[in-house]
Order: structure tokens, then sequence, then C-alpha cells
């Protein structure tokens, strides 16, 4: 930490000499120590999950959610700053109803990341606001059909609309990622905070261009990376939450819900064997792995 | 040069009767109406704009375009329908450049309702509302006096479409291919100029596909046959 | 001459007098003058042992004109509950929306709870009677059907008023004269209502459907009808009216003495 004392890392508004903010560096520095928090675009929904560390015996477990719902097919997690996460929750709820109120119809959830994207860039640019502290994962399912405009009557003609372009998709999961920056990317998975670099590693290992991966498989690997990411920080006792979103055939037939228990309780049981087990079995699975690849060419 | 005080028009011929203008309102007691058919959308309208039983405008345009493939049709008060239309025109040119991408005729449609809602106790607008998009193909919207909204397979309306509802349900087959689409709306346009008194005067009409809009134009003098544009 | 750009293009003062806006103030009370344009008929919904069966036809009217025969006038909301909607559409359209937004707010908390029918009737009629208090109604008369907090079967109904009623058996419109008397008949108290089977209450209703197509000109054939139960909502939206009596007609000569 070269910078400390030159005085450039005091305010937000001033660049150091080499072009730096040192305010937004530091507030990473805040997500860094957060609790680690996933996402992963299945293909026929998204699966949102963090560790909860549990910082006092006194907390009452299952409580104190830390993913909200934005809108019915979206939600957030992030790491860091807690009541940060809290605040970048509420601006997004008010983004995503004023988009209904204004275009009648759910926002999608590469235009939330854009909208909450610039919310947070102008938390860089003034001397009196500090950056958030988190880095938040947007994740949501954009539906695939025709939209209606929200509270229309009628149905138009019974053998569906002429001239439509065929054989082009639309809608689908989304999942994106918002530094304190600004900066947001879409991800096929997305990690943050303390366990971060361990959790993206698991994910790569996924394959999750590929499409292939389920949600119901999503769900449990979710649940494992949390785990194995937590491996770095054993010592504190932590909660894991999941929530999901599928596709409008799947369990949440499109919304934002909590993962059932039966099922998070399920994939937590697969984590832990995973985990007692990877000592002897790492060996077999980076076998395995190539192999399984060279199916997804076929 | 002296002038009255009467407001009366006068050797510069440019003032004219203040109280008849502040009272008489142009209306477009209108035939209009838009459809869907295979390709796309077809929208149509007479021509006649009048201002109690004097026709101010025998060739007025009531096809309104509010983005590239996004048009309506406008009935009631031509100030109100111009006034709302070209507030949503600048509404989906934003919408356009902020998100990156092209309204949705839903887009439209929704912030035409929401004007036409929200302001029913001062407009008297009556609107069609049709589109083409990639993903949704045409859409046919109408937005009748108070303000709602319904998704039609074919839309007619103005003082001109009480005649034709029995003509246009007859005639009406989804479907069709373009030649028919146009001989269906030109069809009833024709009947709706011919018994309603505030309809009349050319027929225009916008084909929407994704090929983008195409305008047609038939004349009362030749009875509708001949193609001008 | 004046030559502020502000006066540009208006009528000279000096010719015409200053311009009199007085026409553009208004005067007295703020009115919002207010009428239904594209409306509704009746509602109709009764209780049974374990839920409610409502029902409205698929007409929106403009005046006399039958303009919009595909409207869905119940809704469905939170999974739970739904509304039938008599009257303006397009307050209708608002109400669904306002309806869903409230949906969208319940869900922000994870506690599991969704709002039920009595919840959305409260709601509602708080709404109306907030509106009517500003001299600006949304002209509707709705009937909210589901569960209770004691996943009772619940019915009661709301007005542009900010009315609220609760019975056994409720309708709007053109149904409180027609339909009413008859869903009385079938269920009289809500004892009698909690022993009424599903197929006794169905049977009841389209009975009334019939009923007011038959007495109701601003009536359809088509309509749409709901039962909720403890297991969730059963909406069908294309129900075409069956067993019509007409026939009769036959019998019909004249007015009077004629015979043939």
């Amino acid at each position: 930490m070269t910078s400390i004392g030159t005085g450039y890392d005091l305010t937000n508004s001033v660049f150091s000499p080499d072009g730096r903010n040192f305010q937004v560096e530091y507030a990473v520095k805040a997500v860094e120590n957060g609790g680690t928090s996933i996402g992963i675009r299945c293909k026929d929904g998204v699966v949102l999950a963090v560790e909860k560390v549990i910082s006092s015996k006194l907390l009452k477990p299952g409580a104190n959610k830390r993913i909200a719902t934005i809108d019915r097919h979206m939600g957030a997690v992030s790491s860091g700053l807690v009541p940060d996460g809290r605040h970048f929750v509420s601006r997004a709820r008010d983004e995503a109803s004023s988009w209904r109120k204004v275009y009648k119809t759910p926002i999608t959830t590469a235009d939330l990341a854009s909208r909450m994207g610039g919310y947070l860039q102008a938390y860089t640019l003034y001397s009196s606001v500090r950056p958030f502290g988190i880095t938040a994962i947007v994740g949501g399912w954009d539906s695939e059909l025709e939209l209606p405009v929200d509270g229309q009557v009628g149905s138009g003609p019974s053998i569906g609309a002429g001239g439509k372009v065929e054989g082009k998709k639309y809608g689908g999961p989304g999942l994106y990622m918002i530094e304190p920056s600004g900066l947001y990317w879409g991800y096929y998975g997305a990690a943050t905070g303390k366990g971060r670099q361990t959790a993206k590693a698991e994910l790569e290992k996924l394959d999750l261009a590929a499409g292939k991966l389920s949600l119901e498989d999503g769900v449990k690997e979710a649940a494992r990376i949390i785990y194995v990411a937590h491996a770095d920080n054993k010592d504190k006792e932590f909660e894991l939450e999941m929530t999901w979103i599928s596709n409008l055939d799947g369990p949440t037939k499109g919304r934002h819900e909590e993962v059932p228990k039966e099922i998070l309780e399920e994939a937590e049981r697969l984590a832990k064997k995973a985990l007692e087990g990877d000592d002897d079995e790492e060996e077999t699975k980076e076998d395995d792995k190539p192999a399984e690849e060279d199916k997804m060419e076929e | 040069m002296e002038f009255g005080t009467s407001g009366m028009l006068n050797e510069d011929g440019i003032h004219v009767d203040m109280d008849r203008l502040k009272k008489g309102e142009v209306n477009l007691g209108t035939s209009i109406m838009a459809i869907n058919f295979k390709d796309g959308v077809i929208l149509g309208a007479d021509s006649r704009t009048t201002t109690g039983a004097y026709i101010a405008n025998r060739v007025t345009d009531k096809l309104t375009q509010v983005h590239d493939t996004i048009w309506c049709c406008r009935s009631g008060s031509a100030a109100d329908t111009q006034a709302v239309a070209d507030i949503v025109h600048y509404q989906l040119g934003m919408y356009d450049i902020q998100n990156g991408r092209r309204p949705t005729t839903q887009t439209a449609a929704a912030m035409f309702q929401e004007l036409c809602y929200e302001n029913k106790d001062r407009l008297s607008a009556g609107l069609i509302i049709a589109g083409w998009d990639e993903r949704h193909g045409g859409q046919v919207y109408s937005i009748p006096l108070g303000g709602s909204l319904h998704k039609q397979s074919y839309a007619i309306g103005g003082s001109g479409s009480t005649y034709i509802y029995g003509y246009c349900d007859a005639n009406w087959k989804e479907g069709m291919d373009e030649e028919e689409a146009v001989n269906f709306v030109k069809g009833a346009l024709q009947e709706a100029i011919k018994w309603d008194g505030s309809s009349g005067g050319v027929i225009r009409m916008v084909v929407l596909t994704k090929k983008g809009a195409n305008r047609h134009l038939y004349l009362p003098d030749t009875q509708y046959s001949v193609r001008h544009q | 001459m004046n030559h502020l750009p502000q006066a540009w293009g208006r009528p000279r003062d000096d010719v015409y007098g200053a311009y009199d806006s007085s026409y553009l103030q208004s005067h007295g009370p703020n009115q919002h003058t207010q009428q239904p344009i594209v409306t509704g008929t009746s509602v109709i919904a009764l209780k049974f042992q374990d839920g409610v069966v409502i029902a409205a036809d698929n007409l929106a009217s403009y005046g006399s004109l039958a303009r919009f025969t595909d409207v869905k006038r119940l809704r469905k909301f939170a999974g739970t509950s739904v509304v039938g909607f008599g009257g303006d559409v397009s307050d209708m359209q608002y109400l669904d929306r306002l309806l869903n937004s409230l949906d969208i707010e319940e869900a922000y908390s994870s506690s599991g709870h969704s709002l039920n029918a009595k919840n959305l009737h409260t709601y509602l009629s708080k709404v109306f009677y907030k509106r009517r208090s500003d001299f600006n109604p949304l002209w509707n008369q709705v009937l909210v059907v589901g569960l209770d907090d004691d996943k009772k079967p619940f019915l009661a109904s709301a007005d542009l008023l900010g009315t609220t009623f609760s019975a056994p058996s409720l309708a709007t419109g053109f149904g409180a004269h027609l339909a009413q008397p008859l869903l009385r008949k079938v269920a009289p108290d809500e004892e009698t209502a909690s022993k009424l089977s599903k197929e006794q209450a169905l049977a009841a209703v389209k009975e009334s459907m019939k009923v007011l197509f038959y007495r109701d000109a601003r009536s359809l054939d088509k309509y749409s009808i709901a039962i909720i139960t403890a297991d969730g909502i059963d909406l069908k939206e294309d129900e075409k009216l069956e067993n019509q009596s007409w026939a009769f007609a036959d019998q019909i000569r004249g007015y009077g003495t004629q015979v043939n």
C-alpha cells in the first residue's frame, strides 16, 4: 500500500498521478473480506449461493437472508458490506418497478445490470460519497415467450402473429456481476468474496459455456463450490443460502425463489461428501474430465 | 393600416375570426384500421379531416410513424392525437438510443396507453397501434377512448368503423397473403367512406413487414383501383 | 409591435386586446369528469363447501356496441385469488397492474406468506375509497374470491365508492338484479352454502349466466369461469353457454289475439 500517506487515497473525486481511484480499490478490499457469493448460469435456470459466515451464536439459523428478490424473475446476492448490499437491492427493486411502470413489462437481467452499473459508477465520481463496498451478482430468467403488455386484454390472431423471423431464440438465463467501480460483465459463472479464487477455479471446471449443465446439477455444484471455497476459512462456521430461477417449465416457473429445504439439504450432503472424498478422488476426477469434454464435442 | 378589433379577416389576409378559430376543434371523424396478415401488419385510413361539416383537409395522412416499423392510426382530435404521437415518437427514439435495441410494438402500446389513460379527462384520442418486430412479428393494439389496451387480430376505429363491423367480421380471414390483406383493408375502407359522411378522400395504407414500411395510395376517382404509391 | 419572442405568432394585443386566458383556468372545485367508456357487465360468484365459483362474460362494450369479445375479466392474483371486474376496462387494467406490483413487493420478504383473497379485498376497497374521496373514482365493481386467513372460502365485493359487502353469493351490475335471486335460492345463508357441492354451485352459476345472457343487453354467450379451492385456481376463459332455451319461440304468434 504505497499509496498510503500520499493523499490521493483520501477522496473519491481525485485521481492518483498514475490514474487510479484508490477509494474504489479500497472498496474492493471490503469485498474481498466478505463471505463468498457465487452465481451459475445453467441451461434451464440460474443459481445464486452465498456463504454466510456466522458472526454470532445468537443469530437465528435461516433468518437474516442475504439473497434478495429484485423482481419476480430476478435475484441478487453480494459480498462485502452487508448494508451496502441492502441499499443495492433497494435501488435495484426501484429500477425494476419503475421499468415496469414505464414499459409495462419486466426488466431484463441485462438492462437491470446496466442500470445498476450506472448507479454504482456514479458513486465513484463525487467527493461527498464513497463507492459501494460490495460486488453484486444478479441472476434472472428473461421469459422466452412472447411478452404481453402488463394488464393487456385480448389475444390477437388465433394462429399467432404473422411475419416472425424464425429460428431465433429470445430470453433465457442471465447472470451479471457488478463491481464497486460500476464495471459489470455477463458471466457463465460468477464468484466474489473471500473464496472467489477457489470458487472461480471450480466454476471453470464446469465448462459452463457449453450450456449443458442443468439447473438441478447447478444447485449441487453451487453448494459444493461454496463448501470448497469455505475450506480456506475453516475456523469459522457458516450457513449456506441458495436461491434459483428456473425456466417457465421448471420448478420455479420463471420466478426467483429459495431453493426448497429438501433440495438444499441434499445438495449440502453431497457437498460435504465430495469434500471428504476430495483427497483420494482428485486423481480420478482429473482423468474423467477430458473424456467428458470429448463426449460434448461429438 | 388600421385594423379593427373585431378580429374579422382584414386586408392583410392574416387576421382571421378569432372566435371561430378558438371554438371549432379540428376533428378526425375518421375511418381507420390495422390488420395482421401472413408477413406482418397493414394499417389503413381515409384522408378526411373535418371541422363540423367543413372538410378542413381532404388529403390528410392519419398514418403516423412512431418508430421504424411501429406506426399508429389516429382518430379523434387531430391536435390531441398528434401531440400524443409526437411524445411516443420521442420516447421510442430515446428507448432505442438508451437501450441499444429497437422497441417492440408492446413498448409503443404501453407508452400510448399510459398517456391516454392518465390523461383521459383531457384527451379525445382513439388510436390503433400496429407494428412489426423480429421476435413478435406483426401486432395490432387498439386504445379506445378511456385508455384501455386491447390486443386484436385486426382493429377498426373512428366514426366510419361503425358501418363496417359486419363487413369486417364476414370477410376476415387469419393468415391472408399481402394481396388479399390489402384488398380486405381497401374493401372495408371503401364501405366506411361510402356510408360515413365524416370519412372520405383517398385511401392510404402502410404495409409493415421485415422488409420495412411500404406505403400504398388509392384515389377515389379511379374507384380506388389503381395503386398510386 | 411587440418584438418579444413570446409574442410571436400570437394575436396582437393592440388589435384584439389582451388574450383572455380565463377559459384556461379552472374555476371552482377540481373536476375529473369521469364516466366509464369501455365497460364489462356483471360478475357473479357463489360459495360452496370447499371454495368459491365465479363467472363473468368475455365482452367489453362501447356504449351499446359489442366492441371487444375476447376480454378476460376474471384475473388471477398472487396464485391464491381471483378478482372479477365489472365496469371500466381501463381501470381494470390499472388495478391489474397495481395488484401485481403489490404481489411483487410482497415477494421481497421470503416469509412464505402470500396475499390471500381477504387481504386483496381489504387493499382494493381502500384504493377504491381513496380514489372516490379524491373525486376521481376507479369505475369498477369487483368481486374478490379465494380463501381467508382460516383457509375458509372467501367472497366479497368492493365498488367505485369504496363500499364493501360480503355474502354467500354476490353479483354485480345487472347480475345483482337477475342472478342474485337465483343464487340466493341455492344458498340463502352461509350454512347452506357450506354444504353445497362443487357441482351444485357450478350448475347454479352457469344457469345464472344463461339468464343474464337472455336478459342483459350488454352480455355475451362466451364467458370465463373459475373455481377457487385450497387446491388452487381452476380458471377457464373460453366457455360457451350451453343448453339455451329458444325453441319455445315457435309457440309465439303476434302479440295478442293473432293465431297464425
